[in-house]
């Protein structure tokens, strides 16, 4: 059903455009008393979504344990390579020797993050997570290539509902003392 | 010989002391422009600059803070210490030159205004007599003011020529053919002005502080309504802020005339147009508001106390109107669209001229039937 709009022609104060202007006014007006939209960027922060790809840490299990097993699968999916792993291998008389790889070297070179989450997609262990961390700042290049120990301390600890490597660990104990029925 | 001396020192004295008071005003006047725009666009303006003295005190240093009290000095310091770059390919002179000519221009028109009054003993009368605070106490005030600030075109049209370039270029024409139309206007409707202001019993009629003087009664707003507003849209266009915005917007995403100029020349020019904002406003004041009269009745016109308190609450009374005149260009600026080139042209000469004239015929017929109002 067409609406048909009525044109009235326009009075005579009408075309001298001061009724319109001062009806501008008077909205403009109540207008600054109303409370601004602006965030106040450092006083209140922006509230970060659940899934925002932030920084990219390394996790610990529950138990204490660091998830990466130095597989360099993210070093080889990183796009602007900004991952440099040097992996390692955890001492037999160690508590985990089960898991068998840990990394000696993790660096992630921040300048060249690009912050796209390939290397969280990509981790076997669930090791490596992109948390809410958006700003980073430092005094010198070098101290943006977080190292090992300074991306397990941004990490902090995930819950682990999966438990693969206790699983494996029991799976073998109960082969060794045969089967498992 | 030394009287001599001492007068000039003293005047000179005074004259800095108005030049500082109107500098100042146009620093805060770009602070104001800032806050209140950004109040009317549902934002918050500059509240960061915190002058490190200022930090120590416990409630008023964080309320100048959120203010942004301390903004117009970071910008003034700003536009003094950014490298001043003189382009290649311009006419250096008049380059130069063009910044200078509008604020110098802004500048002479307020030497003019009277901003308050005070009280001395007549040496004829021996009697306690009131005495206009001005720099200039001249006979032909207002066709002064309107002289001067048609030389502010040359500003902008030097501006626009100087810079070898085709957007300052285009900027500069329409900006002095607005301006050149608006004069017009301007002038004849200030003509019943000059009309009530010189009827038998007044000695000279072009001076402002008798055009003050005459408005002890009633203001000139009330009964003068439609020479108000065509003198308040001319003055909006002299001043070249929306909605006539052409010359330095219109040729928007570069700028206009002071495309080509940089920190300090630029600097220049942004003071320029707030001291002709603020000079416009004060003329409008004086003219039409009753300049320092408090309220528009005879009996409250003169209510201060007639010694030099009474001459500071003239002042402030002054400056809280043209604080009032300044607030509604700003409102102005950020509610109304800018007018297309065309729209102003046929404003200015289609318009507001022949209403001009029918106003000043009309104020005219009238006051040869009743000469004293």
């Amino acid at each position: 059903m067409a609406k048909v709009l009525e044109r009235k022609p326009l009075t005579f104060w009408e075309r001298t455009y001061l009724p319109q202007i001062l009806g501008g006014l008077k909205i403009t007006f109540f207008n600054m008393f109303r409370r601004s939209e602006t965030l106040e960027y450092p006083e209140q922060r922006p509230t970060i979504p659940p899934g925002y790809r932030g920084a990219p840490t390394l996790v610990k299990d529950p138990n204490g344990r660091e998830k990466c097993v130095s597989c360099q699968l993210c070093e080889f999916v990183c796009p602007p390579k900004a991952i440099r792993i040097t992996p390692g291998e955890i001492p037999f008389n160690a508590p985990y020797s089960h898991v068998e790889k840990a990394p000696k070297e993790f660096d992630i070179n921040m300048l060249r993050c690009i912050y796209c989450g390939l290397c969280e997609e990509v981790c076997p262990e669930e090791a490596i997570w992109l948390q809410d961390i958006y700003s980073l700042t430092a005094t010198s290049r070098k101290d943006l290539i977080h190292n090992k120990d300074k991306l397990y301390e941004l990490g902090g600890t995930r819950p682990d509902t999966h438990q693969k490597w206790d699983k494996k660990l029991a799976a073998e104990k109960a082969h060794e003392e045969g089967g498992h029925h | 010989m030394l009287d001599l001396l001492i007068y000039l020192v003293l005047h000179l004295i005074y004259a800095l002391i108005v030049v500082v008071v109107l500098m100042s005003m146009c620093a805060y006047a770009v602070l104001a422009e800032r806050k209140i725009s950004s109040w009317i666009q549902n934002r918050v303006g500059p509240n960061r600059t915190q002058l490190p003295i200022l930090a120590y005190i416990p409630v008023v240093g964080n309320m100048l803070q959120r203010i942004g009290f301390s903004q117009p000095m970071a910008d003034g310091l700003k536009f003094l210490f950014k490298e001043d770059v003189m382009p290649g390919h311009v006419k250096k002179f008049y380059y130069v030159l063009a910044p200078c000519l509008s604020l110098i221009t802004a500048l002479v028109t307020c030497t003019v205004l009277p901003f308050g009054l005070y009280w001395a003993v007549d040496p004829v009368t021996n009697k306690l007599a009131e005495y206009p605070l001005m720099l200039a106490n001249l006979d032909i005030g207002l066709i002064f003011i309107l002289a001067i600030s048609s030389l502010s075109v040359y500003g902008l049209v030097l501006a626009g020529w100087a810079s070898n370039s085709k957007y300052p270029f285009l900027g500069g024409i329409r900006a002095s053919a607005q301006l050149i139309s608006y004069e017009l206007a301007m002038g004849v409707s200030l003509l019943p002005v000059f009309l009530w202001a010189s009827r038998p019993g007044e000695t000279s009629g072009l001076n402002l502080y008798t055009i003050v003087q005459s408005q002890h009664g009633l203001w000139l707003i009330f009964w003068m309504p439609v020479s108000a507003l065509i003198f308040l849209v001319s003055l909006f266009a002299e001043t070249n802020r929306l909605p006539f915005d052409m010359a330095e917007s219109e040729t928007d995403l570069v700028g206009g005339f002071h495309t080509e100029y940089g920190s300090f020349k630029f600097g220049f020019f942004f003071i320029a147009e707030y001291a002709h904002m603020i000079v416009g406003s004060a003329v409008f004041v004086v003219l039409f508001l009753g300049g320092t009269n408090f309220l528009p009745l005879s009996a409250l016109a003169d209510p201060w106390p007639h010694n030099w308190i009474g001459s500071v609450m003239t002042i402030i009374w002054f400056l809280a109107k043209v604080i009032v005149f300044i607030f509604l260009f700003i409102w102005i600026r950020w509610t109304l669209p800018r007018f297309r080139y065309d729209q102003v042209m046929k404003l200015g000469w289609n318009i507001l001229l022949p209403l001009a004239v029918a106003n000043f015929l009309a104020y005219l017929v009238f006051f040869a039937l009743f000469p004293n109002g």
